[in-house]
């Protein structure tokens, strides 16, 4: 049992307080085991895991997926690049992970500033798990035009084979095809033969399953699609969640129109972004009330794991899970999966998503591709603050806002706190690097400059 | 009585007076900036009548009580010898009638000739200006860094983080210098500083004088046991004659309470001094003459160095990465200040002779400035007075903090409607560093924020001109391709006012491509 302190005593009496409130006006039965205080009294199950078969390999994936991009990090000397891996939290979200039936991981040369594959690499090895026990997916992060060349292409590979101490990958794709059209997708694998030598690794073994994760322009999307014949995708990643499933944000492609065309071809879906970076876990308090009040017990984030876990062809559902409460909570939504009703997921693609839209986010998941900003800012960190504040409420309209002045300084201080001055949205030279990055296609200068005007409407009380 | 009374006001004033100096918040200002303004040199250079007549008026009635009330720097000295626990630590001594106008000729002189910091150096106000300013005010930011990382715990608002930096050695070194020196006079020899030095206690000393109600010794109680004469700050009082010197009493009532036979009195002294002519006949008569005891020898010789002493002391473009991982963040070189012909002074300032001539350098605008843009400056004809340089923020239209704060008169007040319209000065653009003059990049970022919209970005070219439509054409009214040009910053110097914000945002470091030039005069635009 765990042991609890006075910090959890009170956050849990704070929910029991809440839960109660909440239980004496609905007539909702709980299904989930709670003591008087409001703990699970089950431990969260090591062998209730759901599983996926891949039906090429046979592999048994399990439905979550562990993404290596956002590890715990400890902060390690001076500087603005301080913040490391913190490789001992690392091992213990990884042994917890695996002792849990979690089996998949998910990495990449580009994340953590190219740190991700050696962490991933040091935690398998230290976990004591043999190779056979566990999947590894790693990426072909082929994206500045100075890697378009073969050569630094099978480098990248080969690398990330040493850095992840194994002689295989059991997953790799062609990392976030659509982003710039066709033509990236030729300078970066058909034109240098790339492609056709990973296609070779795999007849060779060294590569289990040859994918590709897609974002952006879906030219690209249908392109490989139309070309399986000859490439023959084991696999592809795809962003889906209840929010983009249909009229999806922005320039992104609907979800189920990804996932309809995989479906098709019976190629299975690895899912990213289920979460949308925890866009759909710090939600504002008017969408906490509307999910708890049909399941109280049952965290905001478990909806959009249960929504897309129950497709039927997603091979495994990928989560960045920085901290162990993460981690248990989507264990629990997974040991086993409890599949939505029809009822459910169209309350969930509607009214829920339709909801979570009437606030005006910008669909940042704060995945920092689009990092580092050669001239220092960032550019996740004023997203993230700009979001969080439209969530509370603090992005007044006007002067005339009954919570103006409250609203006004718990954005100005909380901005200065969030992003170093230095680093704030108003040394954005409109230079657009950043763009071409963006997974999401958010059009970063553009938002920088709003945000700045709006920071500066505040300061000089001209809003 | 009299002394409680002290106590308790100075203590409140000079505490409130310290906040006033360290508050970076602007909520101390707008309640307690008059305690500021009351301070005799400072509504003396800001010919400010009304404060100049009161505080004339109350030394002709009740003696120097301004320099045991109000001014921040006497308290100061009373703070400190009460750490030296020591009863009857002081004696008579006469005053140094020769050295007190001379330092009174001498900051009269600095004045004269424009030299306000010089002066400054021995004003009162200035000198606990400065004392707080440079070494108390890094403390209280410190400890209101310590308590915004409690609120962000808690995600409050209560506090925010500032930057603590050091603005000028100099001024830290003349503070320090100055601080050290004030605090030994006044362990060893109580108010020495006040009665020798302070060209503000020479002068009220002068009307002192002449004061209404004075502290006054009745020779007939007296019993020459001399706890009066010891316990005094001031070492004015002459038991030997039973006589005070009124131009250095300050007027603190410890010799009233030290008075056990009840021989010293606060009063109007020409009506008690003939009561007690009459007394003292009469006892005269019948005592026999006091027993005389000998005074602690003062060592001259070492305060003479001490006092000495004070004077002596008081004389690259950023590059793109290749990026091919991702997350992190490019390092930030910190800017470099640029070469400017002419200094900034801020706006209200009228002109930098006027802030040359006006400024004690009390630090009072330097340590209220939200933008970190006001320094100490370390030129030597306005030396530690507040120079006005962009490297960590620029003079932002919200804020005209420094002319509402300042006292003397140095940065007049203006509002804020007044301030966006007062050229300091004017922006000059570095054609070798800006980023769009040298490659094929868009920035603007100088333009997007000029808040007088005095900088517009131009394609460079022949013949290139706006159509009717507003948008760029070339010679044969084909629109240009703005990508294929370099579009370089404009300024248009009538309508800029010199507040930095085009050379603190550029992102060009250390040295920016744009950067302001002072105006020596001040004018509307």
């Amino acid at each position: 049992m765990k042991q609890y302190n006075r910090r959890d005593f009170l956050k849990v009496s704070g929910t029991v307080a809440a839960t109660s409130a909440l239980a004496a006006c609905g007539t909702k039965q709980t299904d989930i085991d709670l003591d008087p205080m409001g703990h699970h009294t089950d431990e969260v199950p090591t062998d209730k895991m759901t599983y996926r078969t891949n039906p090429k390999t046979g592999d048994r994936i399990s439905l979550l997926g562990y993404g290596w991009m956002r590890l715990p990090t400890k902060r390690e000397g001076d500087g603005p690049n301080n913040e490391v891996i913190d490789q001992d939290e690392v091992n213990r979200l990884t042994n917890y992970a695996l002792a849990h039936g979690v089996n998949y991981f998910d990495t990449s040369p580009a994340y953590c500033r190219g740190k991700s594959e050696e962490s991933l690499g040091i935690a398998l090895a230290q976990s004591g798990y043999s190779r056979d026990k566990y999947y590894i997916a790693t990426k072909l992060s082929n994206f500045s035009p100075s890697q378009w060349s073969f050569e630094e292409g099978v480098k990248i590979f080969e690398n990330s084979l040493r850095y992840l101490q194994t002689d295989y990958v059991d997953y790799l794709l062609l990392h976030s095809v659509g982003g710039g059209g066709m033509q990236n997708l030729s300078q970066r694998f058909l034109d240098n033969g790339l492609l056709q030598w990973l296609m070779e690794q795999r007849e060779k073994g060294r590569i289990r399953n040859l994918g590709f994760s897609f974002h952006g322009d879906v030219a690209v999307y249908d392109w490989l699609l139309a070309h399986n014949d000859e490439y023959h995708w084991d696999f592809v990643q795809i962003q889906a969640n209840y929010i983009d499933w249909h009229q999806a944000d922005g320039r992104n492609v609907d979800g189920s129109y990804l996932y309809s065309e995989l479906e098709k071809r019976g190629i299975p879906a690895v899912i990213m972004e289920p979460l949308l970076g925890g866009r759909l876990s710090k939600v504002p308090d008017h969408v906490v009330a509307h999910l708890k009040q049909r399941k109280p017990e049952n965290s905001v984030a478990s909806w959009a794991f249960r929504y897309i876990g129950s497709k039927p062809n997603v091979l495994t559902v990928l989560s960045g899970m920085t901290y162990m409460e993460h981690l248990e909570d989507n264990i629990r939504s997974y040991s086993p999966l409890e599949p939505l009703s029809d009822e459910e997921q169209e309350w969930l693609e509607g009214e829920t998503a339709a909801l979570i839209k009437s606030y005006p986010t910008i669909p940042c998941n704060d995945c920092k591709y689009c990092m580092p900003c050669p001239y220092g800012l960032d550019i996740p960190g004023i997203l993230v603050h700009y979001n969080k504040c439209v969530n509370k409420g603090n992005v007044p309209e006007s002067q005339q806002a009954a919570n103006y002045e409250k609203a006004r300084r718990a954005f100005l201080v909380g901005y200065d706190r969030s992003v170093p001055r230095l680093r704030q949205a108003s040394h954005c030279t409109t230079c657009r690097e950043c763009v071409p990055h963006c997974p999401q296609n958010i059009d970063i200068p553009r938002e920088l400059q709003r945000i700045d005007q709006f920071v500066e409407k505040l300061k000089q009380g001209t809003l | 009585m009299l002394r409680k009374t002290r106590l308790c006001l100075a203590i409140i004033f000079w505490v409130l007076i310290t906040w006033l100096l360290v508050d970076f918040t602007s909520t101390a200002h707008a309640y307690l900036g008059w305690m500021a303004k009351i301070q005799f040199i400072p509504a003396l250079l800001s010919v400010n009548v009304g404060v100049l007549i009161f505080l004339v008026a109350l030394t002709l009635l009740f003696g120097r009580i301004y320099c045991s009330f109000i001014c921040p720097l006497g308290v100061m000295q009373d703070v400190i010898a009460w750490f030296r626990r020591k009863k009857n630590k002081y004696s008579y001594s006469p005053a140094h009638e020769l050295m007190r106008p001379i330092f009174v000729l001498l900051a009269g002189v600095a004045l004269a000739a424009g030299f306000g910091w010089l002066a400054g150096l021995i004003f009162p106000y200035s000198a606990y200006g400065r004392i707080v300013g440079t070494l108390v005010a890094p403390l209280y930011k410190l400890a209101n860094n310590v308590l915004a990382g409690i609120a962000e715990h808690y995600e409050s608002y209560a506090f925010y983080e500032v930057d603590v930096w050091l603005k000028s050695v100099g001024a830290l070194v003349i503070a320090l210098a100055t601080w050290c020196i004030i605090a030994v006079l006044a362990w060893r020899g109580g108010r020495t500083w006040c009665n020798t030095v302070c060209p503000v206690g020479t002068v009220l000393g002068m009307l002192s004088r002449h004061a209404r109600l004075k502290v006054v010794i009745d020779a007939n109680e007296c019993r020459n046991c001399r706890k009066c004469e010891r316990n005094c700050k001031a070492a004015c009082i002459d038991l030997e004659n039973h006589e005070i010197d009124y131009s250095r009493c300050v007027v603190c009532g410890d010799c009233l309470e030290e008075c056990k036979f009840g021989a010293l009195a606060f009063g109007y002294k020409p009506m008690i001094d003939k009561e007690n002519i009459i007394y003292a006949q009469r006892k005269k008569e019948q005592a026999a003459p006091p027993k005389k005891e000998t005074a602690e020898p003062i060592d001259e010789g070492r305060r003479a160095v001490l006092t000495s002493t004070a004077l002596l002391a008081g004389a690259a473009l950023a590059q793109a990465q290749d990026k091919t991982t991702d997350g992190g963040y490019a390092i930030i070189e910190d800017k470099k200040k640029p070469e400017r012909a002419h200094r900034i002074v801020p706006p209200g300032a009228l002109s930098a002779a006027n802030l040359r001539e006006h400024c004690t350098a009390c630090q009072l605008c330097i340590d209220s400035c939200p933008n970190d843009v006001l320094r100490p400056s370390n030129k030597l004809n306005n030396f530690m007075q507040p120079e006005v340089s962009f490297e960590r923020g620029y003079c932002r239209p919200e804020c005209n903090r420094c002319s509402q704060v300042c006292p003397t008169g140095a940065i007049k007040p203006v509002t804020i409607e007044e301030r966006t319209a007062i050229q300091v000065g004017h922006a000059v653009w570095v054609r070798e560093n800006c980023i769009p003059a040298n490659e094929f990049k868009t920035c603007g970022n100088c333009a997007r924020h000029c808040p007088t919209g005095a900088i517009q970005m131009v394609p460079e070219g022949e013949g290139l001109h706006r159509n009717e439509r507003g948008r760029w054409v070339d010679r044969d009214n084909r629109p240009i391709d703005m990508n294929a040009v370099h579009v370089i910053p404009v300024v248009n110097e009538e309508k800029c006012i010199g507040c930095g914000a085009c050379e603190n945002l550029c992102p060009v470091r250390p040295y920016s491509a744009i950067y302001v030039e002072g105006h020596d005069k001040h004018r509307e635009i």
